[in-house]
């Protein structure tokens, strides 16, 4: 009855929240860079299916719950 | 500068042989003629109004350009009874529309605002006036109580929040409004209506709500009868830098920006024009025949904003008095964001080293790297703002920054701002 759909997400910074604690970079380099004063930089491409997992730690470990996986939507 | 001139355009603001004319209820319907405003909720003239301001073409004049009938759309699927706002901050510091607005046309402001509550069903009016501003909010209290005399039904309350640049961005105005922190919310989808407690909330901006009031009066067609075709109607604009008479106009939208700047008196030779306020670009002089409208602007990277031009002479040093700017804009950051909180007071100390001639020659790349960087990564557009500005600063000013780069600053860079500021601020960190 439920047919697969494959669903993209990204991720996202709270930028309010985040407080540069750094640990999305470690865990995710290949979709966080931080900046001069160690805030993340993300863009909104979808996260690669490889990817995913990391992505969802990374958000699990943010100690500001600042960095987000959430489904690719046209706003923002 | 061009020769031909359009008509003047009186809508907002009527100038009579004594000046501009009575703001007070009896003028004002002498004026403008009588509101029609249902006791109670209408389905059919809800309607009906909302396709006339469709129809018109009407975007928000509080710097987004959002179209003013769309954002009651949002509210179809809110459920309760939202407030209305009026949005009369105005933190920009070379605007003053709003406050000509409140000072000679507060009714029309008003009427504006009770066609929005009658409109979404609201019992009640909020209109925000900067904690500064106290002939605005004595304004709006007169014209309130008069209203309110001649049988008006819809309470209209002042507020006045803190008078801060941030403070005007909707979100930072629902916040405050809700729990008194006037910091930008972060909102992820723009079409999930801002809430005061548990009811929506409808901010629109002074001059968008005294415009709804003239075309709920006379109707699309007459509202398109000025401006372009894609940006219908007139605007106030706010004119100050290096002109004999600075102040507030009103003029058709794609008036070109010299055509605007010459109804003010330029005083001499141009060196560029700042169009659309702090957060806004600067114009090359030779772009001055650009458009005065959201495309024509959009399309060489400047903003519309809230309506503001500064016209920079030719004796002052862009790159001086764009230092000057960032500083104060990362003094009004609302401190929440990283990049904007580090970002704008690095580019600030860069862009003062600069205009005094003393910066490195890693400087100018740091500058535009770092206005990139800070993009997209705020909660508001505070940041975005600052840095379109710097960024153009550097590609109008372009040879003038070499020269300042090498070591050489212009003749201007210590001559006295052109720009208003609250207080002004000087080139701190730059010993002369």
């Amino acid at each position: 009855m439920t047919a697969a759909v494959a669903v993209a997400l990204r991720v996202r910074v709270d930028p309010v929240a985040c407080e540069a604690y750094g640990y999305c970079a470690e865990l995710l380099p290949e979709r966080v860079t931080l900046d001069e004063w160690g805030y993340p930089v993300v863009d909104g491409a979808p996260v690669a299916a490889g990817l995913v997992d990391l992505a969802h730690r990374a958000a699990a470990e943010c100690p500001r719950r600042a960095f987000r996986v959430e489904a690719a939507t046209p706003t923002r | 500068m061009t020769t031909t001139t359009l008509p003047r355009v009186e809508r907002l603001l009527h100038r009579g042989p004594g000046g501009l004319t009575d703001p007070g209820l009896s003028g004002h319907l002498g004026l403008h003629g009588p509101l029609v405003v249902p006791p109670r909720h209408d389905p059919a003239w809800s309607e009906a109004l909302l396709a006339e301001v469709a129809a018109a073409g009407l975007t928000g004049r509080g710097g987004g350009g959002f179209p003013a009938a769309a954002k009651w759309d949002v509210l179809r699927r809110a459920g309760r009874r939202p407030i209305v706002v009026v949005n009369a901050m105005e933190g920009e510091p070379a605007s003053a529309k709003d406050r000509a607005l409140l000072a000679w046309s507060p009714h029309l402001v008003l009427d504006g605002a009770e066609l929005v509550a009658a409109l979404s069903g609201a019992r009640s009016v909020v209109v925000c006036v900067a904690d500064d501003r106290d002939a605005s909010a004595r304004a709006v209290r007169l014209a309130a109580d008069e209203r309110s005399a001649a049988g008006a039904v819809r309470e209209v309350t002042v507020r006045r929040p803190p008078a801060r640049y941030v403070t005007g961005e909707e979100s930072a105005l629902a916040h405050w409004l809700d729990d008194g922190d006037a910091r930008p919310v972060l909102r992820v989808d723009k079409s999930v209506p801002l809430r005061l407690g548990r009811r929506p909330v409808l901010v629109h901006n002074a001059e968008t709500l005294a415009q709804v009031a003239l075309i709920a009066r006379h109707g699309a067609a007459w509202f398109r009868g000025a401006g372009t075709e894609d940006a219908p109607g007139s605007t106030l604009v706010t004119v100050s830098g290096a002109v004999g008479t600075p102040g507030v106009v009103e003029v058709e939208l794609g008036t070109p920006v010299d055509e605007v700047v010459g109804r003010c008196g330029p005083t001499g030779p141009m060196a560029g024009y700042l169009v659309g306020g702090y957060g806004g670009a600067w114009l090359a002089p030779e772009l001055g025949s650009t458009p005065l409208a959201p495309a024509p602007l959009a399309r060489i990277g400047a903003t519309l904003g809230v309506g503001i031009v500064v016209a920079l002479g030719s004796d002052s040093c862009g790159i001086a008095e764009t230092a000057r700017i960032t500083r104060w804009m990362a003094g009004e950051s609302a401190g929440q964001c990283g990049p904007c909180v580090y970002g704008l007071p690095a580019i600030a100390g860069d862009l003062e080293l600069l205009a005094a001639g003393r910066a490195d020659a890693g400087a100018m790349a740091r500058i535009d790297e770092r206005a990139r960087s800070v993009v997209g990564r705020g909660a508001c557009r505070h940041p975005d703002g600052v840095a379109r500005m710097v960024r153009s600063a550097l590609a109008v000013f372009a040879a003038d920054a070499a020269a300042h780069a090498g070591g050489r600053p212009c003749a201007g860079w210590q001559a006295t701002s052109v720009l208003p500021f609250p207080a002004p601020p000087a080139l701190s960190g730059v010993a002369s």
